[in-house]
């Protein structure tokens, strides 16, 4: 008998969206942390998982590296990124002793400390958890998948830029999402496009149109594209909140845009 | 071995593989180097400088190599004497689970175990013949396939690892963990290389730092941990492309900043291959 279910640490939560790639670097996390800021801004209350057990980045982008993780009755408390409590995150990052500290583990490890996660992190009531995930389609996503599947997660966002190098993988990952039964909420096109700040002129660095062409090839929502914003990338260096201090920042529309739409689709699948 | 939509194993109906006792049999390899936290458009670019290079893609999951290569749709022929890589040039020859997919669409839904069992297969079964460089294009992080490409080839001698940043803070975070994996399982580290470094646009010629250096980017790293720093290269959407439509961006693009970076940090490479092998030499000549 699954003990979450018992203890009810996820029970509290009412939907569940995992980000996926098929490829690294393209900004799972950088979509997760800031879909997690504007869901808060759109008034929700939002948990944060990171099982990026070898690059756990969300920490740094939310400005709590330096914070500890607690236990309670109920298993680990999860790190609040502000006083209000509206954003809470777990992350292997809170468990290492040195931020240097490589996690140099095999799969059954990893499996392991992610069905943890899943099931002993005291989340409270949350409207949403977002599960940010590494690249692939391998232990972490198949435990994850697995460890969350009774909770009837609402789907999953994938991740890619417009390349087709970075496409390609993101049609595995679309298999994967078929394969484990998850829902595909919609694809994100990120790192679209870059505006030049001195002249406007706009470069596609990465190409472009992939993501878009993917979504409508798969047939599956396509929920924008996002582009290279140096302010977005410093906010999140700096653990700024992107949402709330650069309304007028390139990428900014894009992501009241997706959340939007996130915020639609689940009055739709609750309805 | 062909690997089916499911992702599972379809039985070999042919001969089984041969079992290479003596490695120096079917392949002399006198340099290998791995690259870690994949940026595989520079690995791409290494390839036209050398003499006889094998390039083997761990990247199970994302198998990126095939199409970067132009070699998308190309299949595995095995022989009497091993699998047969696949060859973009007579001196160049391709290793990767992309070429055992049937279709683009194909995932590898595999959990650490297989993913070492394919690994050892690559090294042990494909017949590269003589070649002068390995070269490894690894996924990103520090998990089964890096601790298996370190333990298989042990006895053969890696040569040195080459870590890909990017300049920002939050990727260099993650190559600090990669550069103490190295000194954990003492692997040397030929350097870091500094990747999407600036972007200088085609109109007005300004600069921006797309991903900015917030923490003083690969340069500040490399001196804090005391690894080369072998170059930095900036972006350029001509990579991007190359790479898409399977082209040498060196080649067609060879006026460009970022082909210059390139070709230093290739010299650098081969400078530190050559350091070592007469190194080597001495050592053993004693």
């Amino acid at each position: 008998m699954d003990t979450a279910q018992e203890t009810g640490n996820l029970t509290g939560i009412r939907q569940i969206i995992l980000v996926l790639s098929g490829k690294g670097g393209v900004g799972k996390s950088t979509i997760s942390t800031e879909l997690a800021l504007a869901l808060r801004h759109s008034g929700k209350k939002v948990g944060i998982l990171d099982v990026d057990l070898c690059g756990p980045s969300i920490p740094r982008m939310l400005k709590v590296q330096d914070k500890a993780v607690h236990q309670c009755d109920n298993g680990w408390v999860p790190v609040f990124v502000d006083q209000e409590q509206t954003i809470s995150l777990m992350s292997v990052g809170f468990l290492l002793e040195k931020p240097d500290e490589a996690v140099v583990w095999r799969g059954p490890k990893k499996n392991a400390l992610i069905k943890q996660f899943v099931s002993d992190v005291a989340w409270g009531d949350l409207d949403y958890l977002i599960v940010d995930t590494p690249p692939g389609t391998s232990d972490e996503h198949i435990s994850a998948v697995e460890a969350l599947r009774p909770y009837k997660p609402l789907g999953a966002v994938l991740v890619t830029t417009p390349q087709a190098i970075s496409v390609g993988d993101v049609r595995r990952e679309l298999t994967f999402c078929k394969k484990t039964g998850l829902r595909v909420i919609g694809i994100v096109e990120n790192m679209s496009g870059f505006v030049c700040p001195h002249c406007s002129e706009c470069t596609n660095l990465f190409s472009k149109g992939g993501g878009e062409e993917l979504a409508r090839h798969a047939k599956v929502p396509f929920l924008g594209c996002v582009p290279l914003d140096p302010q977005l990338t410093k906010s999140l260096e700096e653990g700024q909140d992107f949402i709330q201090e650069f309304p007028k920042s390139p990428a900014f529309p894009a992501f009241i845009s997706i959340t939007q739409q996130i915020l639609d689709g689940t009055l739709a699948q609750t309805s | 071995m062909k690997v089916n939509r499911n992702g599972k194993e379809e039985q070999e109906t042919n001969t089984e593989h041969k079992r290479v006792k003596n490695k120096s049999k079917n392949k002399v390899i006198r340099k290998t180097i791995t690259f870690w936290n994949g940026n595989m458009i520079f690995k791409n670019e290494l390839f036209t400088t050398f003499s006889k290079i094998a390039l083997l893609d761990i990247d199970i999951c994302g198998p990126s190599i095939p199409k970067m290569m132009g070699l998308e749709g190309e299949q595995v022929h095995q022989s009497g004497s091993g699998w047969s890589p696949v060859y973009v040039e007579e001196n160049l020859g391709v290793m990767s689970v992309g070429f055992l997919l049937g279709s683009p669409d194909d995932a590898v839904i595999w959990r650490g175990p297989k993913k070492n069992g394919m690994i050892k297969q690559f090294l042990r079964d494909v017949d590269w013949g003589e070649i002068d460089y390995l070269i490894v294009d690894t996924p990103p992080g520090t998990s089964d396939e890096h601790l298996s490409i370190v333990q298989y080839l042990s006895a053969a001698h890696i040569d040195g690892a080459v870590i890909i940043t990017t300049p920002q803070e939050v990727s260099l975070q993650d190559v600090r963990k990669e550069i103490n994996f190295c000194h954990k399982v003492k692997l040397p580290i030929i350097g870091v290389v500094e990747n999407m470094s600036g972007f200088i646009c085609p109109k007005c010629k300004n600069e921006s730092q797309i991903f900015p250096p917030t923490t003083g980017g690969a340069e500040v790293m490399c001196q804090d941990l005391k690894v080369p720093l072998l170059g930095k290269v900036p972006l350029d959407p001509q990579i991007g492309k190359s790479c898409d439509n399977g082209q040498s961006f060196l080649t067609e693009v060879p006026d460009s900043p970022a082909t210059l970076a390139y070709r230093n940090i290739i010299q650098r490479i081969q400078d530190f291959c050559g350091l070592h092998s007469s190194k080597e030499e001495k050592l053993i000549s004693r």
